[in-house]
């Protein structure tokens, strides 16, 4: 090591965009800032005041030079502007094809839950050169799941799920912080993210799988939970059919439509009376405080890996 | 500059009574703005001590000094001491309420009982937080961000949240008090536009307060009744949604930053023009800089949470108002500058000061574009960058302004002279003192150091060191000025009404001034600094 680092690592295809706009407004500051900084020392020697009785000169101020310094610094804060939603457009909107991992914060640890069944604690192994997206949520306060090397960074909320992708350029171990200030050992919930070349990632999947995967976990709950008794698969239960039901268009009572997302599935798990599908009855038990954030996110995973079965209408 | 023969008027405000009730039930607006001054002062260096442990204990990645629990408590009472005690009150109660019934050339405020009261209140308020901070202290952070500060925190959330929501109407009724008087008590042929441009900034904040310190009242009531009752306003367990906390919070807490820094841009207006000895270049665009400034801030507030689960398209607008409001605050700094163009320029205290504001402003204001500019928001929001930012903002800019003003109008509030020498260095001191402690924190945020961290990884030590150190330059600034202006209320030469040879009501009474401020009722016929105009406005 040769001394202290000024500059963090980077490693996603994000970070060099975004320290390409960094470079643009450090430049611009530093000009700004000598500007100012160099007409006041050159006015200040310049003019100084040489006898106690001296006045400065009577000068009103002059319409051009306010047109100018308001039009400049409007045009340059529009390029700024129009850079950074460019760059962020890009960071909110994440590829079709990812590799989902869910992750649950809490205080004060992030648990991750790959699709495979491979659970982590403050460790998440991601392959190199994968968009990769995390579905995250937190089992009680607002948390934020950063990793300074990848420049994202995204508040992990209770009661959403909110997505966050990036892409690992190169192998290695990156420093991952909570940033959203969450209690007592909030400095304390750090972990790392360990990107590894694909070959090596495959590797460490297959020797980690413990008791099958998520969907399969969500399957079990969902027969332990007697979920099966009302939403079955042939439209005779008394629950809407699930199969074939994520990313569809749902019709609520009433006539308003919402896309079947993970969130509006955890939703009707916790509090089903919100929005009830259009021709049930809201008779289904709210299963708040029943189930875990792990536990929804099975139920979701599994919910979502039900195929629409041909012969069956999904309403 | 002084006349060869100055006296002290043998009848003042501060004369004009003795004995602890003749203060504490005092209607004179001067004699409220030392209260006010003794008031704030406290609650400075109250806010300052808990700094100095944060950064005592930050000197070392590991979180030796105190415990995790003291260190969250730590930064969160800095945080409320400094902004709702001293940041938000500080100009607008002691410069203010000094200066602006003098400017306009009227006796008092409009509701001088009002103005008294507000004292108590903010007092009051005080004390309650206080109490908050002796009894065991609280850990949300000054932010209060839901559900952690409505079910998580099991520390004194409610008294904090009472001292804050109280201390709210003194803001309040100061903020009507001179809406009020700025527009029903001008001296005859004082318009508007004739006025000091530190009347306009306070004018700004007085309607910010009037309009945004009630959201702040009701938000931090929501957050006491979902502690005591556990409604389901922010807790998702109840239906209640927690990012709506920070929707309130910072509509009012964006809103808040532009009180800060208003009234210390208007101060800063002051000294450049005095230190210059010309007017104000662009006046007018000075002036309604400060009002775009006060509308603007209103809608600006959902950048502070551009990773806070904010809809894409909201996060562009948001950004976009962002950067707009950054315009009017470069054509303030724009007109400061240009306003030396061919003045007398001073190189006295108060002129040092204004030097340093608009330095250490405008590094605030251009890392403000970063913050912006959403994609590089994400990656040092939340981090020292933000913190070296605000501060930037807050202390190089508000208490560099409240510090000047303070310098240059005290002869006018004591009738003496401090020593300018060791406010000359004094001055520096907190110059070199504040750019390093505040910025290496720039670095540290873009590395990546989160605030609000006790703890934090080795290779970031270099860098907290540094800011470590430049903190305990700057608390050393900050006491040397309380020293020798305490020394020169008793052995400071006499001022004189005019020791700087500067135009403005406010120098055409005697230092100190009488208690009804003017023998009679001035007529004003000269606009606002001008340093031409023949006859008594001149230099003496």
């Amino acid at each position: 090591m040769q001394g202290p680092p000024l500059f963090p690592e980077s490693a996603s295809t994000m970070a060099p965009r975004v320290d390409a706009l960094y470079f643009f407004l450090l430049g611009v500051s530093v000009f700004f800032g000598l500007l100012i900084a160099g007409l006041i020392v050159y006015f200040a020697i310049r003019y100084h005041r040489r006898t106690p009785e001296q006045l400065g000169a009577r000068i009103h101020g002059a319409m051009s030079l306010e047109i100018g310094w308001t039009v400049a610094p409007l045009m340059l804060t529009l390029v700024i502007f129009v850079w950074g939603a460019s760059v962020y457009f890009a960071m909110a909107h994440p590829p079709e094809e990812t590799l989902n991992i869910y992750v649950v914060g809490k205080q004060w640890m992030w648990k991750f839950q790959h699709l495979d069944g491979q659970r982590e604690i403050n460790e998440l192994h991601v392959p190199v050169g994968r968009a990769v997206k995390l579905i995250t949520t937190s089992e009680d306060v607002i948390h934020d799941f950063f990793v300074p090397a990848f420049r994202i960074k995204a508040d992990v909320i209770p009661g959403r799920y909110v997505n966050i992708w990036f892409q690992v350029t190169k192998p290695g171990r990156y420093r991952l912080f909570c940033a959203e200030y969450c209690g007592t050992r909030h400095s304390g919930m750090i972990g790392e993210v360990i990107a590894m070349e694909p070959s090596e990632y495959q590797a460490w999947l297959g020797g980690g799988a413990a008791e099958g995967s998520l969907a399969s976990a969500g399957a079990k709950l969902f027969q332990d939970l007697a979920c099966n008794t009302c939403h079955r698969p042939d439209a005779q239960g008394r629950g809407p059919v699930l199969e074939g039901l994520f990313g569809k268009t749902v019709t609520l009572q009433g006539g308003a439509t919402v896309t079947a997302d993970e969130a509006y599935i955890r939703e009707s798990i916790l509090q089903p009376a919100a929005r009830v599908t259009s021709g049930f009855q809201p008779i289904m038990p709210t299963f708040q405080g029943l189930v875990t954030e792990e536990q929804l996110l099975e139920l979701v995973e599994y919910i979502k890996s039900l195929q629409a079965l041909p012969q069956v209408q999904t309403r | 500059m002084a006349t060869s023969t100055v006296l002290i008027p043998p009848r003042h405000y501060l004369n004009d009574g003795y004995g602890i009730s003749s203060w504490l039930l005092t209607r004179d607006h001067k004699r409220i703005a030392l209260l006010y001054l003794a008031a704030v002062t406290l609650f400075f260096f109250v806010g300052g001590a808990m700094a100095v442990l944060i950064r005592i204990d930050l000197a070392t990645p590991p979180g030796d000094l105190v415990t995790d629990e003291t260190y969250n408590k730590l930064f969160t009472m800095h945080g409320v001491m400094m902004v709702f005690f001293f940041l938000i009150p500080a100009i607008p109660t002691v410069l203010g309420n000094f200066l602006v019934p003098i400017m306009i050339g009227a006796k008092d405020l409009a509701f001088p009982k009002l103005n008294l009261l507000s004292w108590y209140i903010y007092i009051v308020g005080g004390l309650f937080t206080l109490y908050a901070l002796v009894s065991g202290g609280v850990d949300t952070g000054w932010t209060f961000y839901t559900p952690f500060s409505t079910v998580a925190s099991t520390t004194n959330v409610i008294p904090t949240a009472l001292g804050i929501f109280v201390t709210g109407f003194s803001s309040i009724l100061t903020g009507l008090n001179f809406i009020v008087t700025i527009h029903r008590m001008r001296a005859p042929g004082m318009t508007w536009f004739r006025m000091p441009l530190f009347l306009w900034s306070t004018y700004a904040t007085s309607l910010i307060n009037v309009l945004g310190t009630p959201v702040i009242a009701i938000t931090v009531l929501l957050v006491a009744a979902e502690r005591i009752f556990h409604f389901g306003f922010f807790d998702p367990r109840v239906g209640g949604d927690p990012v709506l906390f920070q929707h309130l919070f910072w509509f009012y807490s964006h809103p808040a930053v532009y009180i800060m820094v208003l009234p210390a841009m208007g101060v800063v207006s002051e000294l450049v023009a005095a230190g210059c000895r010309k007017p104000v270049f662009g006046y007018p665009f000075v002036a309604f800089a400060s009002l775009g400034i006060a509308v603007l801030g209103f809608l600006v507030w959902g950048h502070h949470m551009f990773v806070a689960g904010e809809s894409v398209y909201s996060a562009l607008i948001f950004s976009i108002l962002s950067f707009l409001v950054a315009i009017p605050s470069a054509v303030k700094v724009f007109n400061w500058t240009a306003t030396m163009y061919k003045g007398a320029v001073s190189w006295e205290t108060p002129m040092l000061y204004a030097y340093g504001f608009i330095g250490l402003f405008t590094i605030g204001g251009l890392t403000g574009l970063f913050l912006a500019a959403v994609a590089v928001d994400v990656h040092v929001t939340d981090t020292y960058f933000v913190i070296a930012h605000f501060h930037y903002i807050m202390v190089g800019g508000t208490i560099m302004g409240y510090l000047g003003g303070l310098h240059y109008w005290w002869p006018k509030i004591s009738g003496r002279l401090y020593n300018e020498a060791l406010a000359k260095i004094s001055a520096g001191i907190i110059f070199i003192g504040f750019n390093l402690t505040f910025f290496p924190q720039f670095v540290l945020g873009y590395l990546g150091m989160p605030r609000r961290y006790h703890a934090y990884p080795p290779d970031f030590q270099v860098l907290n060191v540094l800011s470590s150190a430049g903190a305990s330059i700057l608390g050393v600034g900050y006491l040397i000025p309380m020293a020798y202006l305490m020394w020169s209320l008793r052995y400071g030469r006499l001022a004189g009404s005019n020791p700087w040879g500067a135009v403005g009501l406010e120098w055409t009474t005697t230092s100190p001034p009488p208690t009804e401020n003017f023998a009679e009722t001035p007529l004003v016929t000269w606009e606002a600094y001008d340093y031409h105009a023949p006859s008594e406005t001149n230099v003496a």
